[in-house]
């Protein structure tokens, strides 16, 4: 398939390499006062004492804003978060990671603001931190929230999740099936394991930042990079407290999100800060404050499988604890799909799955593409192919054996449908030539071998979107969609499913800008759903239009409704072929007026047939590694990677290879070297220098994305989404590739070489 | 303390009063409204703020302006010749070597400066050189084959 097949070229490219794109930090705003934040030293102390009298009597400061200025407000609540309420727009009494946000200030120039966050004086009263899942998880630990407040309506599908109260549990996912003591009493073989991964950073290159503008305390407008600017607009609304019409989000291009941009993250703050200078206010990120804002899961996975002689896989114990950080943020969602699948996409009968989000002194965890799959797989998928050496079987036939067909029953007990797993699998083996052995590398020292390792995920379940599809006079459309760009190419994904629909081609198409004043509802750009919903949504309002067109025909141009069609983006009579101008002239009696096309979708947690449904769609992939290890210094090569997804129908092809690999690429760089490193709760590499990140030098010489297609009933023209998929099988692809190298098993990630080097080391040590 | 600066930027000659601390990158996006170089990593790893001085490649995160002064500086709104977009432009464009496009400027503007200096390197090459860009969106394939297509390779 050629990659520009669509023959579509993105909308945002001009503007994107001609340096016009704007975004939010190259916005001007006049008046706008720059914000800054003073945050927490401390992983865990009460505050004793702020004193910001003298920051306040600094040349420019406009505004200071601390506890005091958000306990007690009338006109506010500052208590928030996606989930439980447990964070507040500065600290109230203690802070509880370092960097947690203790006070701030509005000055007109940054110099000001900088020189008044040091002029502010806060007394801590050191407490003792938790910085550890086990320790946090003791009797008797010191509590990071002693008390965790727990909104009237949240999500639906988190509604039966609840902090464990006197603990540092936030929350406990049990998933039980079948009867875990029968199944392993059936078992021939136990293996058990622990494998740990460290918590990441997103890395866009685009910090965090928000402008906001009060008006008389009554209208709130807020630019974000946000990911969700309705769920944002929802919390600004409950914080301020706002009717949800007084609040605007306006979004424009994003530098990146990877997950890092949901739910509020500057935005609270900004406002509050607008609100007591009376004045615009912008705040955007240094990088070390975006380390301290939100990161990716640290996990430590305990997994124990039950299997037969055979290689058929009976049951499973695991514990799967989720190092949350400070705050809930999106945590339990998150664990909550970390438990969903780490039975991982095969067939075991009985499982007892324990899956916990847990509170501590480091900076909050929230989602990360991947979302908790990536923490689950590494897990599962490494622990196949213990298992498959050990009983002596294929480790591609261990998973086909066991992997999910087409209405197998998943482990919340539905049906799986539309998913092309296994034809993944066999073309990334196909493509890395698992049948044939490795070339002997020319360095007798350095070995070579492959490793396979596959997933399936779920997306966000029950959710909205909606769209709006304007017919112009000229027979020119407007889309309205809430969907973020946020690289992922999802203007030109949703532009290109209206042009299909409406048969028009894309230059008379206009994607109109995220702004919640002006687009419909969309939950969220993340969980990899945009094409999916926002797709079907642009699809089915571009449909209405039509059937307006339609009706418009019958009415005006006197034709039985049955004779009317659609062909090349004109209307079909019976002898002959109508514009849409025509249409829309001969309607209005002018050239002018508007049709407007609606379109929503909203999945629910029961299907048609009334079966229960965790996801409105599955995400199934798998990818194969290549690598080449010395096995005298644990020095690793990745040389070849390759990734498959089943992306329903391809929207775009070009779109769907981009984000295969993008997406790959972030996982090479978290399974090899991506980790936040803390001391006693403080961050010790809060920089893109010690925080390194895959550049071109890194990359192997070949990374291959594969499409597979299997198209989905309710997709727009058979897609899904595909955004995540790939990321998920790269970390134990590589491990299993080195264990198939040299015979060595890394289980912490990341894979640096001196874990491969001390693993050799060992192995020597025992065969002596 | 301000100081008095010349720069040529894009063709045109601009004078500009600095601050002794000022950064070119602060001095290009702030007074002269050129955004495309972007705020990245501020410490000279991500390439997001790459401009050329004089034709070469620096991290203008981490340049004074006023090191700047009488020097020629090229940013990404100057690649184009007025509606003729520079065959790095068009490349990125036709490969999709770009997704958020934050890091696009600082990409296009390293390549330029080393297919001036190389016009025809090799892939090794340009791994090498271009390594002092991030792309966290994972566009190195398509940028690889971008930079190669400009070059006619």
């Amino acid at each position: 398939m050629s990659e520009r097949s669509d023959g579509a070229r993105r909308l945002d490219y001009l503007a994107k390499v001609t340096g016009r794109a704007t975004y939010l930090a190259d916005m001007k705003l006049p008046g706008v006062c720059h914000g800054r934040i003073l945050r927490s030293p401390y992983p865990h102390a009460r505050i004793v004492r702020i004193e910001v009298s003298k920051a306040a009597k600094i040349p420019g400061v406009v505004a200071t804003l601390t506890r005091d200025d958000i306990l007690d407000h009338p006109a506010l609540d500052p208590y928030y978060g996606p989930v439980f309420k447990d964070q507040t727009i500065v600290a109230v009494e203690k802070v509880r990671h370092v960097g947690d946000p203790v006070a701030a200030v509005a000055a007109l120039t940054p110099d000001a603001a900088e020189e008044a966050l040091g002029a502010i004086e806060v007394e801590y009263e050191e407490l003792a931190a938790i910085t550890d899942v086990h320790e946090a998880l003791k009797k008797n630990a010191p509590l990071v929230h002693d008390y965790v407040k727990v909104p009237e309506a949240g999500f639906a599908d988190l509604a039966e999740l609840r902090p464990v109260e006197g603990t540092n549990i936030c929350t406990h996912f049990k998933l039980r099936r079948g009867d875990i003591d029968k199944g392993f009493a059936e078992s021939d073989h136990i293996f058990e394991d622990t494998f740990t991964l460290p918590a990441a950073q997103h890395a866009f290159l685009e910090p965090h930042a928000c402008i906001a503008q009060v008006e008389q305390g009554q209208r709130l407008t807020v630019w974000s990079t946000t990911q969700n600017p309705f769920v944002v607009r929802t919390q600004l609304a409950n914080i301020f407290k706002l009717p949800v019409a007084r609040v605007r989000v306006v979004v424009p291009y994003l530098g990146g999100g990877y997950g890092g941009k949901v739910y509020p993250k500057v935005e609270p703050l900004t406002v509050a800060l607008a609100l007591k200078a009376a004045r615009p206010v912008r705040v955007v990120l240094s990088r070390e404050e975006v380390f301290h804002t939100i990161t990716k899961h640290g996990a430590v996975i305990r997994m124990k499988t039950g299997v037969k002689k055979d290689g058929t896989l009976m049951a499973r114990e695991c514990e799967v604890l989720l190092d949350t950080g400070a705050y809930a943020e999106i945590g339990p969602r998150v664990a909550k799909k970390s438990g969903y699948t780490a039975a991982g996409p095969y067939r075991i009968p009985h499982l007892k799955i324990d899956s916990m989000s847990i509170y501590t002194n480091k900076p909050p965890a929230g989602a990360f593409r991947g979302f908790g799959v990536s923490q689950s797989a590494w897990a599962h998928e490494s622990q196949m192919d213990i298992i498959a050496h050990a009983l002596k079987i294929d480790p591609l036939k261990l998973r086909l054996q066991n992997g999910y067909d087409e209405n197998d029953t998943f482990v919340t007990g539905e049906r799986l449908t539309s998913i092309g797993f296994k034809q993944c699998l066999a073309e990334v083996a196909n493509a890395i030539g698992w049948e044939e052995k490795p070339e002997t590398a020319k360095d007798r020292h350095v070995k070579r071998g492959k490793g396979i390792a596959c997933l399936i995920k779920a997306t966000i379940t029950p959710s909205i979107s909606s769209a709006v599809v304007k017919l112009n006079e000229d027979g020119s459309a407007s889309v309205y969609a809430g969907t973020i760009e946020m690289g992922q190419g999802s203007e030109t994904t949703l532009a290109q499913i209206a042009g299909r629909e409406l048969e028009i081609p894309l230059e008379r198409i206009q994607m109109l800008g995220v702004d919640t004043d002006v687009v419909p509802y969309d939950l969220t750009t993340s969980s990899s759903r945009s094409t999916f919903h926002m797709g079907k949504a642009v699809q089915l309002a571009a449909q209405d239009v039509k059937h307006q067109l339609k009706r418009i025909v019958a009415e005006d141009f006197g034709v039985p409704p049955e004779q009317i069609g659609f062909s090349q983006g004109k209307i079909r009579l019976p002898e002959s072929l109508l514009d849409y101008r025509e249409v829309m002239a001969k309607r209005f009696g002018m050239p002018g007026g508007t049709l407007v096309g609606q379109g929503q979708v909203k999945t629910k947690t029961v299907d048609e047939r009334g079966e229960k449904t965790t996801s409105a769609f599955w995400f199934v992939g798998a990818g194969a590694a290549e690598v080449e290890v010395d096995s005298e210094t644990g020095k690793l090569k990745l040389l070849r990677y390759v990734t498959a997804v089943d992306v329903g129908k391809a929207i775009s092809v070009l779109g769907c290879r981009q984000q295969l690999a993008g997406a790959s690429i972030t996982g090479m760089g978290q399974a090899l070297f991506e980790e936040l490193v803390y001391d006693n709760g403080q961050l010790i590499n809060p920089n893109l220098i010690d925080y390194v990140i895959p550049s071109l030098g890194d990359m192997p010489q070949k990374i291959e994305p594969i499409l597979v297609e299997v198209p989905h009933k309710e997709g727009p023209f058979g897609a899904k989404g595909i955004g995540e998929t790939a990321l998920i099988p790269v970390a134990p692809a590589i491990a299993n590739a080195i264990f198939d190298a040299v015979g060595v098993r890394v289980k912490d990630l990341p894979i640096k070489a001196e874990k491969i080097f001390l693993a050799l080391e060992e192995k020597r040590g025992q065969g002596r | 303390m301000k100081k008095h600066i010349r720069l040529r930027v894009n063709g045109l000659d601009r004078e500009l009063e600095v601050s002794t601390g000022a950064t070119l990158l602060d001095t290009v996006r702030d007074q002269l409204d050129l955004t495309a170089a972007k705020l990245g990593c501020e410490m000279q790893v991500c390439g997001a703020c790459t401009l050329l001085v004089d034709g070469k490649p620096v991290s203008a995160c981490s340049y004074l302006a006023l090191d700047a002064d009488g020097a020629e500086i090229l940013t990404t709104e100057g690649l184009a010749q007025g509606d003729k977009l520079h065959p790095l432009q068009e490349s990125f464009m036709e490969m999709g070597a770009l997704q958020c496009g934050y890091c696009t400027s600082g990409f296009l503007l390293a390549a330029k400066a080393l297919l001036d200096e190389n016009p025809r390197p090799s892939e090794d090459e340009i791994r090498e050189y271009l390594a002092g860009n991030f792309c966290r969106c994972g566009c190195y394939g398509e940028i690889l084959q971008a930079v190669k297509r400009a070059a006619g390779i």
